[in-house]
């Protein structure tokens, strides 16, 4: 099954199991969403459930809000990760407090669905990684999936959680296909917020999320062509992070290298290594290393190649964490 | 009932294009749209809800007071508004739903405000002055506009429930310029969603005047986006508690949202922050004196003989009394302890802020005295 279509089957099994499960969003009935995640979900739930918007992001979590104040449980479909700003506000000021302000009487349990990030050769703002805006903000849950079995079942939980959920997809793995168990109870699954080591090994471990997992995994592969043994793990959940899971490999190997593809400035990886440090720093053989989306606007899709961290780039500050020349010139780390 | 395609040039000639039943002097005049919803108001009910209005108006006083004597960092004034709010209001349901804004003191009120209510946000204890689930009513908003959407989604869900239930937004005429008002009109529009809009037009956005949001009588806005509106003197407790029936009877009855612009004046400053001094006539705010609200209604009840001097007085003692309830209760806040910054945040754990918090404790078990 796709990751598209494990996402698709989470959002029909969580309508199931809950009537108040209502979903928002542009073009998400009778086309299925443009990118058909949503398909055939209208025929079997009808209009009152499966709500085709007006166009206007800001409406349309703002409209949710209203709806889990009247003890529904609306997931939103932003339509592509460059159109969440003009929601900002209800999501930071409003989605984000409600529940602190009114010392929980008041539940948010909204999913934000944004497909997201880039690497399909898209228009301006079809490809934006705003992750760490969210992150940084109190309140809100962060998730990233990197495959369709995390995508069904993290969606579920998500929505099942009586938090708001920033549920990130990576859209350049919608076509993406492998086996996902359809009817394993969700109360056997991982926890939303934990941190998956997908691959393990000794000499150095690689942090990433979302799309950057498949990368990260053929880095390892690569790697251990020249007997090095990474170890790779996939974050999964932005806000909370699993440190437990992270400095456990930490202090296993020694060595860190943080990936994704957000800009680098204030990002995700920063505020990983920073903890990192706090928390394991006498464990730590070398500086911990960020491969990140350069400082710039996301690029035009011609030049995003450049710009989104790729298997050389990984494997070049694999390199420096071990001291090692660079496997590709040579030269001295 | 939308009004005519008018700009609006100036306070008089704003007001004639306002419906209303009670003149500035309190000779009721014949309103054939707005008479048939308040023929059962009699004078029993006038007069409760001068009282109401009386009340309130002190209430509001008390707020200013304790934010001058230090016991609140802020308070936003709604005096000069009490018709609109209690006119509205006393019309609404117990399981009808408010979205307000920051000003709708007089709305907290009708819904059954404890002494507490008022005060809580505004001393800082909390981030929401009441149990939205105890007033029927949502959290005070301070992002400007935000709170309409919300009235929408509740309507949404009132509509998918198949109740009779209304959901109400307030908000003023700064707000009309914000897009989230915009889109909620959208929003309620396509879907037909039972919620009323009422917009307390009092001319004033902190020091903008009205003419700087719209050329336009907001009210007239309105039917462009397929709502039908009414425009009313917000001065005139039964002209808005009129307004507000006719559009809760359209809201409750299945025919889809309503929009209401009361127009008013904001008598004191925006907030206790604020000089309106530095922007606005002493002579503006003179002419709306001579259109008080409770001073209006006075003069209708006592020329009908239908009010007097002990009742007033009566009101006035009543209205000391709750001030001093809502003072005592504001001054016998205990701030919550130092970990409960943590409160809230999360329903449901969230590693992050779990070690956050043990750490601060860990950081406060330092001191000696504890905190």
């Amino acid at each position: 099954m796709t990751l598209g279509k494990a996402l698709g089957a989470g959002l029909r099994r969580a309508m199931q199991d809950d009537d108040k499960v209502v979903l928002l969003g542009e073009d998400i009935g009778r086309l299925g969403g443009v990118f058909r995640i949503t398909d055939g979900l209208l025929d079997e739930f009808g209009a009152a459930r499966v709500i085709d918007t007006p166009l206007a992001e800001s409406g349309i979590v703002g409209t949710a809000v209203g709806l889990a104040f009247r003890g529904y449980r609306p997931v939103v479909e932003i339509q592509f990760d460059g159109f969440v700003y003009p929601a900002f506000d209800q999501i930071v000021a409003q989605v984000a407090k409600l529940h602190y302000r009114t010392q929980g009487r008041v539940k948010m349990p909204l999913t934000i669905r944004i497909p997201w990030a880039g690497g399909i050769g898209a228009a301006e703002h079809h490809s934006e990684s705003p992750e760490a805006y969210f992150v940084h903000t109190a309140g809100l849950r962060v998730v990233a999936v990197s495959n369709p079995q995390d995508a069904y079942r993290s969606l579920r939980q998500a929505i099942a959680s009586d938090d708001p959920v920033i549920f990130f997809e990576p859209k350049r793995l919608y076509h993406h296909k492998g086996e996902v168990e359809l009817d394993a109870p969700l109360a056997d699954a991982p926890p939303m917020g934990l941190a998956r080591v997908v691959r393990a090994g000794t000499d150095a471990t690689l942090i990433t999320y979302g799309a950057m997992v498949s990368t990260a995994l053929q880095a390892a592969e690569a790697a251990e062509d020249e007997g090095i043994s990474l170890e790779v793990i996939d974050l999964r959940s932005l806000s909370p992070v699993d440190y437990d899971s992270v400095a456990a490999s930490v202090r296993k190997t020694g060595r860190v290298v943080v990936a994704h593809e957000a800009s680098r400035e204030a990002g995700v990886a920063a505020e990983v290594i920073a903890s990192i440090t706090e928390r394991c720093f006498e464990y730590l053989e070398s500086a911990p290393l960020r491969v990140t989306g350069h400082d710039v606007p996301y690029p035009p899709a011609k030049l995003e190649k450049y710009h989104l961290p790729d298997l050389d780039r990984l494997l070049d500050a694999v390199d420096r964490v071990l001291d090692r020349p660079n496997s590709l010139t040579g030269a001295d780390a | 009932m939308s009004p005519q395609i008018t700009p609006i040039a100036d306070t008089a000639q704003d007001l004639e294009l306002s419906e209303r039943i009670l003149a500035p002097d309190g000779s009721r005049v014949p309103n054939p749209r707005l008479d048939p919803f308040v023929a059962d108001v009699d004078d029993a009910q006038l007069r409760s809800l001068l009282r109401d209005m009386i009340i309130l108006r002190r209430i509001d006083a008390e707020g200013v007071a304790l934010q001058r004597q230090g016991q609140l960092g802020l308070w936003a004034p709604c005096q000069g508004q009490e018709a609109t709010q209690i006119g509205t209001a006393r019309a609404l349901s117990p399981q009808d739903f408010v979205f307000p804004s920051y000003r709708e003191t007089g709305v907290i009120y009708s819904r059954g405000a404890q002494p507490a209510d008022y005060v809580r946000m505004w001393r800082g204890e909390e981030g929401a002055s009441y149990d939205p689930a105890v007033l029927g009513m949502a959290p005070l908003q301070i992002i400007i506009g935000a709170q309409t959407l919300h009235a929408v989604g509740y309507a949404l869900g009132i509509q998918h429930d198949g109740t009779d239930e209304v959901a109400v937004t307030y908000f003023g005429d700064g707000a009309t310029s914000q897009g989230d008002v915009n889109e909620a009109m959208i929003f309620a529009s396509s879907y037909q969603a039972p919620v009323v809009f009422v917009c307390q037009n009092n001319h004033w956005a902190i020091s903008e005047p009205v003419t700087v949001q719209s050329q336009y009588p907001i009210a007239g806005r309105a039917p462009g986006f397929g709502i039908p509106s009414v425009r009313v003197d917000g001065n005139d407790v039964l002209a808005c508690m009129a307004a507000m029936r006719w559009a809760l009877d359209h809201a409750r009855s299945g025919k889809g949202p309503a929009y209401i612009e009361a127009v008013t004046y904001r008598m004191g400053p925006h907030t206790t922050a604020d000089d309106p001094t530095r922007y606005r006539d002493e002579a503006e705010l003179a002419s709306w004196r001579r259109r008080d609200p409770i001073t209006r209604l006075e003069a209708h009840l006592r020329a009908a003989g239908e009010l007097s001097d002990d009742d007033v007085a009566e009101t006035q003692a009543a209205a000391d009394a709750v001030a001093k309830e809502m003072r005592a209760a504001c001054l016998g806040m205990v701030t919550r302890p130092a970990l409960a910054v943590f409160d809230g945040v999360y329903a449901e754990p969230h590693a992050g802020l779990d070690r956050q918090r043990a750490e601060y404790a860990a950081y406060l078990a330092t001191f000696e005295s504890g905190v």
